[in-house]
Order: structure tokens, then C-alpha cells, then sequence
């Protein structure tokens, strides 16, 4: 099972409040408990856990729930497939973090492709308002990374 | 045995990629642009990853991309379908050496192939009879290019090296029109495919276009089973395929056979494979061998009942053939038509979104579409949204089976190509079997000269 997925119902679980969700796939098995009631109960129906995984998992549906919490601003996608860096390598500082201001052509991340680091710059100017993306997670053309506003 | 294979094409051919997938229980990763993210085949995958935007050079022959996906979905092996990447070497290399299986020939096979003057010359070594033409490429001196025709007789055929599939071709009746057809031909494939290399063959007036299904694993087994007639043609893309060619001699077919299996096992080829040949006057000439797996593949899996793209895997992975030529036997016949999205007679592309989709069923009939109720057909890349095919223990019953499963087809609120194809299945011609390559198009002449 992949960290997508994973975080996907970590998601669900903390904006659904639900207590508990378990799904089993073939052979593999995921078990999320929230511990009380985490985030304020958001008006989003409640999903019922899916039995059939391939429906919810299978586009990366991550960006979805999270988007409607994401604040308002201008979304930075992603313009290749790769995995994300918010550093320039391991244990570095993160180019940018939440807050921070940015001016359009500042390296925001690294989207990793074919062993090459490619540096990805901010678009325009703003401040940092959300980073989408988890640090290592594969990234999707088009895929949203970060929100400046 | 691949535990997760990366399909790197689109539509009708990445469904059946997938199909053949998860019945040998191999994961999906499908890599999809921006126009084809509600793709059936996409909501079915496990794993989807957008490559890129609508265009093809930034998505679907965007190798940095499908490669980079393959990283991030630890795929194991790399399906290119037909078309794109399928027959482009470099790709080949850059999958295998990123560390991935490329489901097809090798490289070098790939290369070989893929310039059609040394895909001759290999044929020729490997016993398989071509087209009387030119050693290799066209010098460029005008007397002695005079000579080489002369010496193959009118009228002749001037090809691109780097051409195929009908790209890159033109005919000279005479010897007045010879020089500027040539130079004009290398101008065009230097600027289609960047090399002006060109050759020359004789010029076939009534062929029918013959080719014969191989499929070789990594360890110089090699098997034919049986061929296609894929005559039925309108600017070199095809119609109406079929299996068995009508009208073949037994021996012939069991000899050209035999040589292509040959030729596999002498060049070392792997997987899936397809010998193209101009068939005049009892005779086969070659004129290319295509290194993928083909549109067409259906009608030869419906009269072999063997499933191509699953041996393509398997062969891919490592494992012998699980037959040898005497186990493939071939029955009955199969006819495909290609539904595409397009005005039947003027052919304008009919992209759009599918408001009413019906597909036929019943017995002997397949249909492999990647298309369903309001699909919207993308314009950015070919037309065909699927295959409607018909088996029966006869040429006559599949015909009749497929008549009848047309006629039960739906596809509104774009335009597609079922009236065409009614209409040629009403055909006299077509119904007696073995219309030459020029048939379709001199039939559609008559049919506007008549409006």
C-alpha cells in the first residue's frame, strides 16, 4: 500500500471524525484510529468506508480533500512527474516554509525525475500559504504543491 | 513474473494491456495526459500518474515523464501498446537502462527494423522474400540512380529509409519524372524523420497487403500464427482486417510462415512481431516488419485462441513459449472493423463527447473499446475509439455476424465510420475476398464521382 493511499485516509479520517476506519486489500491491511475528536467537525458527508479500493485510491485523490481546507491563493502545480523535496537534500532547511514571502523565480522545491534535481521556482510573488505535498511523495503533472497568496 | 507493469499508451490498446494484466495478476500503473484523465482504463488502474498536457510530444512521447513515473510507482516492466514509443529504439534503451523490462524486441532489433533498408537486407539474409528494389539507400549520383531503376523496371516505388507505415513514398511511371521525384522524397524525409536516405523497389500495381503474426521469446523459439489481410486501405491506414487471408494457397502460407519464424530465431528476436508483405500474382514480397504488438491482433487471437498480449508478458518476463508451432491451430475466421471517430465519407475527425453508446454482443462477436456513455472523445490524437470484431466457422458467417452486430451498434453525438463499413460488408467485391491495396480508395472515388 502506498503512502498516497495512506495519507489519503488519514485525511478522511480526520476531517470525516470518524473513530475508526479499516480497509482490507488483497492481502494488505490499514487501520486508522483518531484519537478524540482532532479537527473541528467539518461539513462534509461522512464517507462510508469503501469496500472497493480501486475506486477511491486509484487517481491520486489526495489533492482533493485537502484542497478544500487549502486557503485561498494562487496554486503552484507541479510540471513533471517526480518525487518532491522541500530541501535541497536531506536534512537541509526546507527552501520554503509556511509564511514565508517568496518572489516569482525563488526555488520553492525540488521535483526529483530520473536522478535529476530539478528546482522548481515560484510563479509569482506571495507568501507561503500552504505546502500540499508531503516531503519523498511522487508527484503528478499538474499536481498542486504549494499556495501562495 | 512482473508483479506491476507501467502501460505507456492510451486509449483502446492501454484497456487491453490492462485487461491482459490483471488476468495474470500483475498491478497497473497507467500514465494518462490532462485529456485523457477520466479514460475508463485510468479509473480502473491501481496506480494512474498524469504525465503532462494534451499533446503528445509533452505526454504520451514524452519519455523523460513515463520513465520518471515508472520511478516513483516502482513499476517493474514498461508496456508501450502501438504507435508513440512502441517502435522508437531509444526508448527501448533508456527504459532497460533505467533499470526496467521494455515489453518488446530489443533495442538493436528495434533499430534494425526500424531503418527500412536494413530491414530489407536482413530479410533477405534470413531467406524472406522481398520487394526487387535497391541494395540500400539511393546514391546520389542522377545517371547511376537512372541505371538502378531502369534496371528494376517501371514503374518504381521511391521510399524513405527512415519512413513506414505509408509515410514517405512516392511512385514514378516514368523515367522523365524520376529525379524529382527522388529529390523531392529525401527533402520530405529529412524533414519528416530527419533523414534523407531513400531507396527504391518495384512498384506493385494490384497487391494485396498479406502479413503474417509471429511471437519469439528470449530463448530462440519462434512461432507464426497464421496471417492477415489487411487490404482494405484509405491513404495506407487500415479499415477492415482479417484472418485467414482469403484465397491463399495452404503450402504458400505454411512456407512464408515458416520463413518469418525463421527469420525471428536468426535475428534473435523477442516478443511480439508482425512481417508485412505485398502479396501479387501468388507471390510475397516484404516490405517491413512492424516490433509491436498491432491494432489489428484480435482477428488472429479470435481464430488462434491464443491471447497475444499476455504472451508478450510472459516473454517479456522471461518464460519459453508455452507452444510450439504445432500446438497453434487456427479455425474459423475473424474480421475487425476499426470504428473511428470521423465523418464515414468525407473523413473529417468527429472529436466530441459520446451522448449514446451501445455495443453489440451475442455469439462470435468481440468488441475492445476503451470508449462509454458520454466518453468524451479527445481531439489530440487519433480517431479510433474501437474495434468491433466478428468470428464465425466461415468467412461468410463472420461477415454476416458482423453485419448484424453494426446494425446494432450506438454511437451518437459524434460522427463515426459504421456507415463505411456497412456499406463495404454489402460490398460485392469484399464479399468475394482478396481486393488489392487500391480497392477502398478507387471504390470511394467512384462513390463521390457518382454524388
Amino acid at each position: 500500500m502506498d503512502l498516497r493511499k495512506i495519507k489519503t485516509l488519514i485525511d478522511l479520517v480526520q476531517q470525516s471524525g470518524i473513530a475508526e476506519l479499516e480497509i482490507t486489500e488483497g492481502e494488505e491491511r490499514v487501520r486508522i484510529s483518531s484519537r478524540g475528536a482532532a479537527a473541528a467537525p467539518v461539513a462534509m458527508p461522512v464517507m462510508p468506508a469503501p469496500v472497493a479500493m480501486p475506486a477511491v485510491a486509484a487517481a491520486p485523490v489526495a489533492a482533493a480533500p485537502v484542497e478544500n481546507a487549502a486557503p485561498e491563493g494562487h496554486v503552484l502545480k507541479s510540471p513533471m512527474v517526480g518525487t518532491f523535496y522541500r530541501a535541497s537534500a536531506p536534512g537541509a532547511k526546507a527552501f520554503v516554509d509556511v509564511g514565508q514571502s517568496v518572489k516569482a523565480g525563488d526555488t520553492v522545491c525540488i521535483i526529483e525525475a530520473m536522478k535529476l534535481l530539478n528546482e522548481i521556482e515560484a510563479d509569482q510573488d506571495g507568501v507561503v500559504k500552504a505546502v500540499l505535498v508531503e516531503n519523498g511523495q511522487p508527484v503528478e503533472y499538474g499536481q498542486p504543491l504549494i499556495v501562495i497568496g | 513474473m512482473f508483479e506491476k507493469i507501467l502501460i505507456a499508451n492510451r486509449g483502446e490498446i492501454a484497456l487491453r494491456i490492462q485487461r491482459a494484466c490483471r488476468e495474470l495478476g500483475i498491478k497497473t500503473v497507467v500514465v494518462h495526459s490532462e485529456a485523457d484523465a477520466s479514460a475508463k482504463y485510468v479509473k480502473l488502474a491501481d496506480e494512474s500518474v498524469c504525465i503532462g498536457p494534451a499533446p503528445s510530444s509533452a505526454s504520451y512521447l514524452n519519455i523523460p515523464a513515463i520513465i520518471s513515473a515508472a520511478e516513483v510507482t516502482d513499476a517493474e516492466a514498461i508496456h508501450p501498446g502501438y504507435g508513440f514509443l512502441a517502435e522508437n529504439a531509444d526508448f527501448a534503451e533508456r527504459v532497460e537502462q533505467s533499470g526496467f523490462t521494455f515489453i518488446g524486441p530489443r533495442a538493436d532489433t528495434i533499430r534494425l527494423m526500424g531503418d527500412k533498408v536494413s530491414a530489407k537486407n536482413a530479410m533477405r539474409k534470413a531467406g524472406v522474400p522481398v520487394v526487387p528494389g535497391t541494395d540500400g539507400a539511393l546514391p546520389e549520383d542522377p545517371k547511376a540512380i537512372i541505371k538502378i531503376a531502369r534496371e528494376i523496371g517501371y514503374p518504381v516505388i521511391v521510399k524513405a529509409a527512415g519512413g513506414g507505415g505509408g509515410r514517405g513514398m512516392r511512385v514514378v511511371h516514368t523515367e522523365a519524372a524520376l529525379l524529382n521525384a527522388v529529390n523531392t522524397t529525401r527533402a520530405e524525409a529529412q524533414a519528416a524523420f530527419g533523414n534523407p536516405a531513400v531507396y527504391c523497389e518495384k512498384f506493385l500495381e494490384q497487391p494485396r497487403h498479406i502479413e503474417i503474426q509471429v511471437m519469439a521469446d528470449k530463448h530462440r523459439n519462434a512461432i507464426y500464427v497464421g496471417d492477415r489481410d489487411c487490404s482494405m486501405q484509405r491513404r495506407h491506414q487500415k479499415v477492415i482486417e482479417e484472418a485467414p487471408a482469403p484465397h491463399l494457397n495452404a503450402r504458400a502460407r505454411l512456407r512464408i510462415g515458416e520463413r518469418c519464424a525463421e527469420a525471428c530465431r536468426k535475428i534473435g528476436y523477442e516478443g511480439a512481431g508482425t512481417f508485412e508483405f505485398l502479396y501479387e500474382d501468388g507471390e510475397f514480397y516484404f516490405i517491413e516488419m512492424n516490433t509491436r504488438i498491432q491494432v489489428e491482433h484480435p482477428v488472429t487471437e479470435l481464430i488462434s485462441g491464443i491471447d497475444l498480449v499476455q504472451l508478450q508478458i510472459r516473454v517479456a518476463a522471461g518464460q519459453k513459449l508455452p507452444i510450439r508451432q504445432r500446438d497453434v491451430v487456427l479455425r474459423g475466421h475473424a474480421i475487425e472493423c476499426r470504428i473511428n471517430a470521423e465523418d464515414p465519407f468525407k473523413f473529417t475527425p468527429s472529436p466530441g463527447k459520446i451522448t449514446s453508446f451501445h455495443m453489440p454482443g451475442g455469439p462470435g462477436i468481440r468488441v475492445d473499446s476503451h470508449a462509454y456513455n458520454g466518453y468524451t472523445v479527445p481531439p489530440n490524437y487519433d480517431s479510433l475509439i474501437g474495434k468491433v470484431m466478428a468470428y464465425g466457422d466461415t468467412r461468410e458467417q463472420a461477415i454476416a455476424r458482423l453485419r448484424i452486430a453494426l446494425s446494432e451498434t450506438v454511437v451518437e453525438g459524434i460522427k463515426t465510420n459504421i456507415a463505411l463499413h456497412q456499406e463495404l460488408l454489402d460490398d460485392a467485391a469484399f464479399l468475394r475476398g482478396g481486393t488489392d491495396i487500391h480497392y477502398l480508395e478507387e471504390r470511394l472515388a467512384r462513390l463521390q464521382r457518382d454524388d
